[in-house]
Order: structure tokens, then sequence, then C-alpha cells
């Protein structure tokens, strides 16, 4: 019988013979061989915690907030499509489910000891810690861009407070005024994410402040679904925004909140708005637990997402390398699963098989009119790699019944994983 | 022999690891009721014959295509198979 066929009958076995509400607590979920940790209760880490959990095993989520801001769909928040409570989700079902949660933050991490003190005094050991903590905005990074000027220029790269920010004062633009958008170069959250922003602010512009400006000044030349997205400009947004890419001088290269200008070597541009999205690492606890290189993001091994640094530390969602798996939530979830399974087998004693992982993401350009990008990735040479053959955009020359049924999907893809992860 | 030994894998260790990809699927598909259509009630044949159709473009779509060309004719009928049995 061949691995697959195995693996197919074992799935069968399961099924017919134990059911899975009917699953008995294995004894593997008892005593010091199964104590998880999992630190950040996002996408990546509230997934792995219920996977964990579903499997028996005795699961700690160590996360600060009660209440999870979800950064997909914000920024139609922004633009004036969606109330701010769409996107608030929190933590009692999860809870109720059996998974205990520490409500306060990690602080450090003895990845020799294997043990994690909390910023509420206590301690816990584990057997496997998962680390799902996302990102960092760095603060270090463009000269004039500190904490202090994002309350001014808001990067809303963080769902919450700044989503708010950005929205009110959009809404406060004066006629005729200038919006400038600052996109980063890579890796940052996100890939699509700033040009469903300028697509969407321009669509705000378009409808509620036509005299309007949006200038979109990219640290690169080109990203992801490009071809889709300039389509889309062209079509709807002519003479209102104005993309700026990298080999046409549109790297930032410092701002000036109190002046209100966005410099570039070749020009500074004076702004009724800013949104500065500048560049990122891993949340601070990646590099307190040794997990982070000099990158600022955490190498990981692609089969079980342990960490390449400290064994006993696995990585998913944004912090992690993931090679050609973007950062985006619908991988955080993805990987969140694989790297459950593979703790469950490790602590078993068992070697995990390779996985293959899967990710959608959507854009919307305007409302109705929704874009994707999709991969199927697989460990290969030490790194997870696009499956060949598989993936890619939406058709550049697709109806627009294509466009409104994928801005569909993009709201169903929102309101199931959602469910599936805190529901 | 074979089969009892997979039983007794089964009763010791914590949940049957899922076939690659199969824990993907769930990203999107859900309960019954969304945009999307729910993979709850479809038989493993229909799915692995779906998984087939989106692979060859007999089956139009959005994503599916894109998505079921990463994945053999084994792993597609190992995923169906998973998903069939309640798997999530
Ligand atoms: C504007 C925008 C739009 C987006 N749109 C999409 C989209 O359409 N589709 C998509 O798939 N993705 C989208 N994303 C990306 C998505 O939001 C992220 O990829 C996803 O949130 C990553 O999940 P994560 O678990 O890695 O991190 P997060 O979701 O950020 O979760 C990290 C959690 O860890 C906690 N934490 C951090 N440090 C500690 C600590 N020391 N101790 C305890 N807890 C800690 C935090 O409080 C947080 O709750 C978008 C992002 C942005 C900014």
């Amino acid at each position: 019988m061949t691995r697959l066929g195995r693996r197919a009958v074992l799935a069968g076995l399961a099924a017919a013979a134990l059911p899975r509400p009917a699953l008995p607590r294995p004894a593997l979920a008892q005593g010091a061989r199964g104590r998880v940790v999992v630190v950040g209760g996002g996408f990546g880490g509230a997934t792995a915690a219920r996977v964990l959990h579903r499997a028996g095993l005795a699961v700690t989520l160590v996360e600060p907030a009660e209440t999870y801001w979800a950064c997909p769909f914000s920024n139609e928040v922004i633009a004036g499509l969606r109330p701010m409570s769409a996107q608030a989700f929190g933590y009692d079902a999860l809870r109720a489910s059996g998974v205990t949660l520490a409500r306060t933050s990690a602080e450090a991490i003895d990845g020799a000891a294997r043990r994690v003190r909390l910023a509420d005094g206590t301690a816990l050991d584990y057997d496997r810690l998962i680390l799902s903590p996302g990102i960092a905005l760095r603060f270090d990074a463009l000269p004039g861009y500190d904490a202090a000027a994002a309350e001014v220029m808001p990067h809303a790269w963080k769902a919450g407070a700044q989503t708010e920010l950005l929205a009110r004062q959009l809404a406060a633009l004066p006629e005729g005024g200038t919006v400038v958008l600052s996109v980063p170069g890579n890796p940052y959250r996100c890939p699509p994410g700033p040009y469903e922003r300028a697509s969407l602010i321009a669509h705000y512009l378009k409808t509620r402040k036509p005299r309007a400006k949006l200038i979109v000044l990219d640290a690169k030349d080109t990203f992801s679904k490009q071809k889709l997205f300039q389509q889309a400009w062209a079509a709807l947004y002519p003479g209102i925004l104005d993309y700026v890419p990298l080999a046409a001088g549109g790297q930032v290269t410092s701002v000036d909140a109190t002046a209100m200008t966005v410099a570039t070597d070749f020009e500074t541009y004076k702004a009724d708005l800013a949104c500065i999205i500048p560049p990122q690492r891993a949340a601070p606890i990646a590099s307190a637990a040794g997990v982070a290189d000099r990158s600022g993001w955490c190498p990981i091994d692609p089969v079980t997402f342990e960490s390449r640094l400290v064994p006993g530390i696995h990585v998913v969602g944004d912090a992690a390398i993931a090679g050609a798996m973007p950062k985006s939530a619908f991988a955080a979830n993805a990987q969140g699963k694989v790297c459950a399974e593979a703790v469950i087998d490790l602590l078993a004693g068992r070697a995990p098989e390779a996985p293959k992982l899967i990710n959608t993401c959507y854009s919307l350009v305007a409302p109705g009119y929704g874009i994707s990008v999709a991969g199927v990735y697989h460990p290969a040479n030490g790194v997870l790699a696009d499956v060949e053959g598989a993936g890619g955009t939406s058709p550049v020359d697709a109806p627009e019944t294509v466009r409104r049924q994928e801005a569909v999907y993009a709201e169903d893809w929102y309101r199931t994983i959602t469910a599936a992860v805190f529901g | 022999m074979r089969a009892s030994l997979l039983l007794v894998l089964l009763a010791t260790t914590p949940a049957a690891a899922s076939p690659p990809g199969a824990s993907s699927c769930s990203g999107c598909h859900g309960a019954p009721g969304g945009a999307v259509p729910s993979l709850a009630g479809h038989s493993a044949d229909d799915i692995a014959a779906s998984l087939a159709a989106f692979r060859s473009g007999a089956r139009p779509a959005t994503v599916m295509n894109r998505i079921a060309k990463g994945f053999s004719d084994d792993e597609s009928q190992a995923i169906a198979a998973w998903i069939a049995g309640g798997g999530q």
C-alpha cells in the first residue's frame, strides 16, 4: 500500500470507527509530554490552540487583549464602507470550548529551560511552544516616523485605534486635499493590502471628495496582483490615483509629521493626510525568545514550523519566514493547523509528513469588484516553495460577473475564517 | 494485521494527521449557507470528482482551478476521504 493510500484508509477508518465527537481523550493529553503553550491569539495562534485542544492536548493560549481587531476588511472601514464593529472578535467561544487562556503577554522565553515568563509574574513550562505574535512596526527605519508621528500620520497596519484614526482623517479631508500613502519594500504584512487601501481610498475620494487626489509612493516596482490593480485604477480612478513606483522616485526617505510632508530623494510632498506603512519585523517577543534572525523575522523548518534557531519553539503567521507564502490571515490559519498537527506528531514521537498549504487572498478595488491571488506551497530545498503549475491571480480579462463574484467570495471568506478561528 | 496496527495507533495518538493540503480547505469552506459551498455532507467520491474537474478545467471556477492544480490525483483523493470523514 502506498503512503497516500494508507493515509486515505486511515482517514476512512477514523471516519468509520471513531466519529470525531466520540474520540476518547487520549492518554497522551495528560502528563509532562504534552504541555503546549501558544503565544498570540490572532489568526495563527488561536487556530493552533484550537487544533491542539481538539486533539486532547493540554494547551494554554497567551494573549493580553480581550478584543481582537481583525485587519482583513479594515481597509473598507477606512473608506467608510463598513463599521469598525465588524472587525471585533473575542475569546469567549475559545474559552468555552475548553482552551485555557492566560490573559497577559509573554515577556520572555527561555528556550533551554522550556519556560515562558508572563507579564503577570507567573511562568508556564512547555514541551513545545507555538509563537504567532504577528508584527512590530519599525519606528527606527524611516527618519521622522516614530510612535508619536504615527498618531499624526497613521499606519493603520495593526487594526484598532489606528484604523479608526485613519478613517476619521479621511472623512475630515478638505475638498481638493491631497492624500499621500507610503508603501514599504518587501517583506511586510499583507502584500496586496496597501494597494487595496489605495483603491478604496480612491473610491472614497471619487464618490465623496471628487477634487481630492491620492499619491501612492512605493519603495518597489512590482507588487501582488499588480496587473489587476493597475487595470482597475486606469478604469476607475484616472486623475485621482497617482502611482509612483521606486523607479520613478517613489521610495519615501523621511517624513515630517509637524510640517505634514513626505520626502523622497527627488521630491517633498505636502499632504493633508498621510498614511505611512513603515517597514516591519516580527513582534518583540520573537527576538526576546531568540527566534528572530538579523532580518527581524523568524527562520523555520518548512515541515514543522520549528524555529531554525531555538529547538522546541515553533513560529507561524506573519512573524515566520515562510518562503513563498505571503504574510496573510489565510496563511497564518493554514500554518496554525499544519504546525499544530506537527507538534502533535512530535509529542507522540512520530516524524511529521511533509505538508502542503494553500493561500487565497482577496482584495477589493471597489465595492463589488474583487480580485484574488491563490497559491499552493510545499517544502522544497528547506523552504516553503510554490507548487509549480498551481496558483496565480484572477484573469486580467475576466468579465464583470467574475469580479462581482470574487467580491462576494471575499466577504464569505472573512465570515468563514473568523468563525473558524474565533467562533 | 496492518488494520489492527492502525487502530492501535488511532487509539493512542491524539489525532490522525490530515493528508497534505487538507487542513487548508476550511479557510474558505465552512458551514452551509454561505456563498462558498460547504463541503459538509459530500461524499469522498463527490469531492474527488470535483477536484479532478477543477484541475482539468472541465468545471469552471474562480480560485478552485488554480488551487486544484497543486494536487495530484492521489493527493486529491486523500483530501476528499479526510473531509468526507469529518476532518476540518
Ligand atoms: C489592512 C490589512 C488588510 C489585510 N487583509 C487581509 C486579507 O484580506 N486576507 C488575509 O488573509 N490577510 C489580510 N491581512 C493580513 C493579516 O491581518 C495578517 O497576516 C494576520 O493577522 C497574521 O496573523 P498572525 O497570527 O501572524 O498575527 P496577528 O493576527 O497580528 O496576531 C498576533 C497576536 O499576538 C498577540 N501578541 C503579540 N505579542 C504577544 C506577546 N508577547 N504575548 C502574548 N501575545 C502577544 C497580539 O496581541 C495579537 O493578538 C491584512 C492586513 C492588513 C494590515
